[in-house]
């Protein structure tokens, strides 16, 4: 099932959810009163509003720390002001929001009808799970479970922005106190996009939603439910200092002379072989730099189970805790280095097992 | 139990902040600050190696994105007497001075600005008498008739489109709204300009840490080599980029965001009379011209301030087991020694309890506030509630003579003519983050220049590989990290034994402000602020509450934490 961008205005969506004309246009009044605009303006708002494409967008936060909140306002292109002005209606967003409290719920609840089957829900942050202590994380008195499965109820799909929603990354990390899961762990019924990273790239966070509002569908997923343009290459095969590691040449040491001539990071722990990530393409804030490019071995961030994979100044440390069998072979020369420790979370996607293979929304669907 | 007001979530923060108020009629009596969600990362960090800790620890808090990186590192070299290279401890200077500035001013226009600016009051704002106002307060370049009417033009075209997203259910029309649709017209335009400023201004991470929001540390300096023939480590160009960085911030600090907020604050001197409380602060100090053992060197001083009284500052020390201590009394925590004593750090012993120390099952309406109510504990310094953050630091400055700050803080006050005792408010607070920007951008300039002289003298290294191999470390090791975060007085204390984490426990600066009543039911500084003087207009609409928290900039996420440590004798550890 690829996903449609909304066909319908969204006058025509709450119609069809039973909502009459006179109801529209007191939601239109309503709208204009809390605005604080003259009466004169609601048929205008109703003319807009006839017309409305930008899809909702219901952003929540659960055991989360902001960082991919923040990486989304990083985004050079498309920027936030453009997200959030003309593209899509960020309707609940903790962060960014002017509404609290009681009037907060409510834009989340309002949003939820008026675009019921088409918004899109998008999670940062873990989700402690149904079997855990709901009193672990809770907004408005209520637990982060049961507003996350009521949120996507009728989503039209859910993107996890980050490792932590994506595979429960840091609360997950042994030995996840609070029984920390991933949405994909918890949602089943609904397409779940990965946008993994801590934080991810932030135009990869943009340009996922720029793909699904340019050409109107989810883009192709890899074994990790990542879509493929973005996480479809290593660091490692993409590095500008690969050269150094197919001649040998490593730095033993930070600030060693290696360090400083720009030789492989391989022996401080680079964790690029391993990990799947844009970082070593389009660069980080604005093309500005990425890690290994300011000399840090790469932490393999975007990859499940990332924080248990071993010493992150281990050289070629590599996750072999993996609880799922799930070897990748990676690019680097003659040696077949291990990744993924995460279960396929459970998504049944069988095929992705020996060897890393493209899926797509409808393959996801099929083997639920 | 009579029914509170409840705001929760808490919105343009970081993290999960609940507010319970007990009301006498329009005015506030009690207030009750709950952090709602927990992760445990102190636990998840034990066993694992210090040299990883600092990874861990950032991921507390991706907002003051560096912070816990830097209390991490600087743990870590406390415990093992590593010392810093100086173009290093330059590097890490020039990545906090930037943290600060760019994290100060999203937090004033992204975060606090919708408490004092009605976005809708600026459709009908005159884009000619707008102009002229920006005009009149600063030489800010975008300040033409034509800019304000396209800014209007693109936030009307918003608004009628009906989809109104961020800015729907906010309290617009609210009558503590107090500046002309002129003013809020420029500040919604600042509001969109700084989201664009913020970042490029970002890029000085990138620039040394490889990426922002969480830039990467190392312990015993950074990971970026100096070479200047080299085109992979900080040469000229990069040197220039970041000298190119700090010129725009301190561009838009002197003619956005200073001007700004003191216009903004011109309307608001009546939030100069309340939203303090405590009257007590708390700093640790940061930014070293030297090392970190010698405090005289700080930019931001230490000390404590007690009952308003800057005449005597009351020394500080951080291992001392008798000063800095954790109480759990309103926590949903358990200690095993007795939930009513306070721990030092070193010796914290906590466990996660939340049925049995009165949490309540959710979803609920609320909290039980005469047992636990918050997931975060209550920080104390010799017994006493402390605030800490910019107005901290600030009045540090201002009652130690600091001249730019007395030059700034009398400026300020001249201004907006308020006496000094405005400061102890939740205006002080607001108007204190904008002014340690502008001594920080200031500073920044200074650091670079340090950092370029000392490479021109021949100086290139940025990293002490010395005690890099757990091999040559002792086998029992502790030390505390701490700095001065944008939100306040940070601690990281860290046992190290056999080469592994033993035991590692943050005490952060929103837990020492939001966290919650102790044993002795003395208010944290949010209740304490809440309760002081805090009358609301509509209770249904309550945006002054939401002034004076947002005023302390939560970080709740940071805030919550827990420890585990391993009781018994082998942990406990001392170092002569």
């Amino acid at each position: 099932m690829a996903t449609p961008i909304p066909e319908k205005t969204l006058g025509e969506r709450l119609r069809d959810h039973g909502l009459s004309r006179r109801g529209f246009l007191k939601l239109c009044a309503a709208t204009a009163s809390m605005m604080a605009l003259p009466a004169s303006m609601v048929p205008r708002i109703a003319a807009a509003l006839e017309q409305a494409r930008r899809p909702s967008v219901i952003w929540l936060s659960f055991q989360e720390c902001t960082g991919c909140t923040e990486s989304l306002t990083r985004s050079h292109a498309p920027t936030l002001e453009d997200l959030i002005l003309k593209m899509v209606s960020l309707d609940y967003h903790h962060t960014l929001q002017a509404a609290a409290g009681e009037a907060a719920e409510e834009a989340r609840l309002q949003a939820m009808e008026a675009n019921a089957g088409e918004y899109l829900v998008i999670v940062d942050g873990s989700i402690p799970g149904p079997d855990a202590n709901p009193g672990f994380s809770t907004v408005a008195g209520q637990s982060n479970y049961d507003i996350l499965m009521e949120t996507v109820e009728h989503a039209a799909a859910v993107i996890a922005v980050g490792t932590c929603a994506a595979f429960g990354g840091l609360p997950q990390a042994r030995p996840n106190p609070t029984g920390a899961m991933s949405v994909m762990d918890l949602v089943k019924d609904k397409p779940v996009i990965n946008v993994s990273g801590c934080p991810p790239v932030p135009m990869v966070i943009t340009g996922v939603l720029a793909h699904y509002l340019t050409f109107g569908r989810l883009p192709d997923l890899d074994a990790y439910g990542r879509p493929m343009a973005f996480f479809g290459q290593s660091i490692h095969d993409r590095c500008y200092r690969r050269p150094f590691y197919d001649k040998g040449l490593f730095a033993e040491s930070f600030d060693d002379q290696g360090a400083k001539e720009g030789w492989c990071l391989y022996r401080l722990g680079c964790k690029g072989p391993t990990t799947y990530n844009a970082c070593a393409t389009m660069k980080w804030n604005g093309g500005t730099s990425w890690p290994i490019e300011s000399g840090h071995p790469c932490l393999g961030c975007s990859e499940p189970s990332f924080w248990d994979g071993g010493g992150f100044y281990e050289p070629v440390s590599v996750p072999l805790t993996a609880n799922a069998g799930t070897l990748l072979t990676a690019g680097a020369v003659g040696a077949v280095v291990g990744g993924g420790s995460a279960a396929l979370a459970k998504h049944g996607v069988k095929k992705a097992d020996a060897e890393r293979q493209p899926v797509t929304i409808d393959e996801l669907e099929q083997t639920q | 139990m009579s029914e509170r007001l409840v705001v929760d979530p808490i919105t343009r923060i970081e993290g999960h902040l609940r507010i319970e108020a007990r009301m006498a009629a329009d005015r506030i009596a009690q207030a009750y600050s709950s952090g709602t969600s927990v992760r445990g990362i102190e636990t998840i960090l034990k066993g694992r190696d210090p040299r990883d800790a600092w990874a861990f620890a950032q991921r507390i808090c991706g907002v003051c994105t560096l912070v816990h990186g830097i209390a991490s590192v600087r743990a870590v070299e406390d415990a093992l007497r590593i010392e810093l290279p100086t173009n290093a401890q330059l590097i890490r200077n020039l990545m906090i001075g930037a943290q600060y500035v760019h994290d100060h001013i999203m937090h004033f226009y992204h975060l606090h600005a919708l408490d004092w600016v009605d976005v809708v009051s600026a459709l009908s704002a005159d884009p000619k008498a707008t102009s002229e106002l920006a005009q009149s307060i600063s030489g800010w370049p975008k300040s033409s008739p034509g800019y304000f009417a396209d800014t209007q033009k693109r936030i009307k075209t918003f608004v009628e489109s009906g989809q109104l997203g961020i800015f729907a259910n906010g309290y617009w029309g609210h009558p503590a709204y107090k500046l002309p649709p002129e003013a809020n017209l420029m500040a919604v335009a600042h509001y969109l300009e700084a989201l664009a400023w913020q970042r490029d201004a970002a890029r000085l991470h990138a620039i040394f840490g490889g990426k922002n929001p969480h830039p990467n540390f190392v312990v015993g300096g950074v990971p970026c080599a100096i070479d200047l023939d080299s085109d992979s480590a900080i040469n000229a160009a990069k040197l220039a980029q970041v000298q190119g960085i700090i010129e725009s911030m301190l561009t838009f600090v002197d003619q956005v965001y200073v001007p700004d907020t003191l216009a903004i604050a011109g309307f608001y001197k009546d939030w100069g009379t309340r939203g303090e409380g405590l009257g007590n602060f708390l700093c640790y100090g940061d930014l070293p011209a030297g090392g970190l053992m010698d405090p005289s060197g700080f930019l931001f001083p230490r000390g404590v301030i007690l009952n308003r009284d800057l005449s005597t500052l009351h020394p500080v020390d951080l291992h001392d087991q008798s000063q800095i201590q954790e109480f759990i009394a309103h926590s949903w925590y358990d200690y095993d020694s007795g939930n009513d004593q306070g721990l030092h750090p070193y010796d914290g012993e906590t466990n996660l309890e939340y049925d049995g120390r009165g949490g309540v099952k959710p979803p609920y309406r609320q909290l039980d506030i005469d047992q636990g109510y918050s997931w975060m504990k209550a920080p104390r310094w010799n017994g006493k509630a402390v605030e800490v953050g910019p107005l901290a630091r600030v009045l540090m400055l201002y009652a130690s003579g600091h001249a730019q700050t007395t030059e700034l803080v009398e400026m300020t006050l001249g201004k907006l003519d308020l006496p000094v005792e405005a400061l102890f408010s939740t205006l002080g607070r607001t108007a204190a983050r904008t002014l340690e920007t502008k001594i920080l951008v200031d500073a920044m300039q200074g650091w670079y220049d340090a950092l370029v002289a000392n490479i021109k003298s021949g100086d290139t290294s940025t990293f002490n590989p010395r005690l890099w191999e757990p091999s040559s470390w002792p086998r029992q090791a502790r030390g505390a990290g701490f700095m001065e975060a944008p939100r306040g007085a940070l601690g990281h204390w860290i046992v190290i034994q056999d080469g592994r984490i033993a035991n590692y426990q943050a005490v952060v600066p929103s837990t020492w402000n939001a966290g919650p009543r102790d044993t002795h039911e003395q208010p944290g500084a949010y209740e304490a602020a809440l309760q002081d003087n805090h009358q609301l207009a509509d209770i249904k609409q309550p945006i002054e509450i939401l002034r004076t928290i947002h005023s302390f900039d939560p970080c709740i996420a940071c805030a919550v934490h827990l420890t585990d440590p391993e009781s018994g004798g082998e942990l406990q550890i001392k170092i002569s």
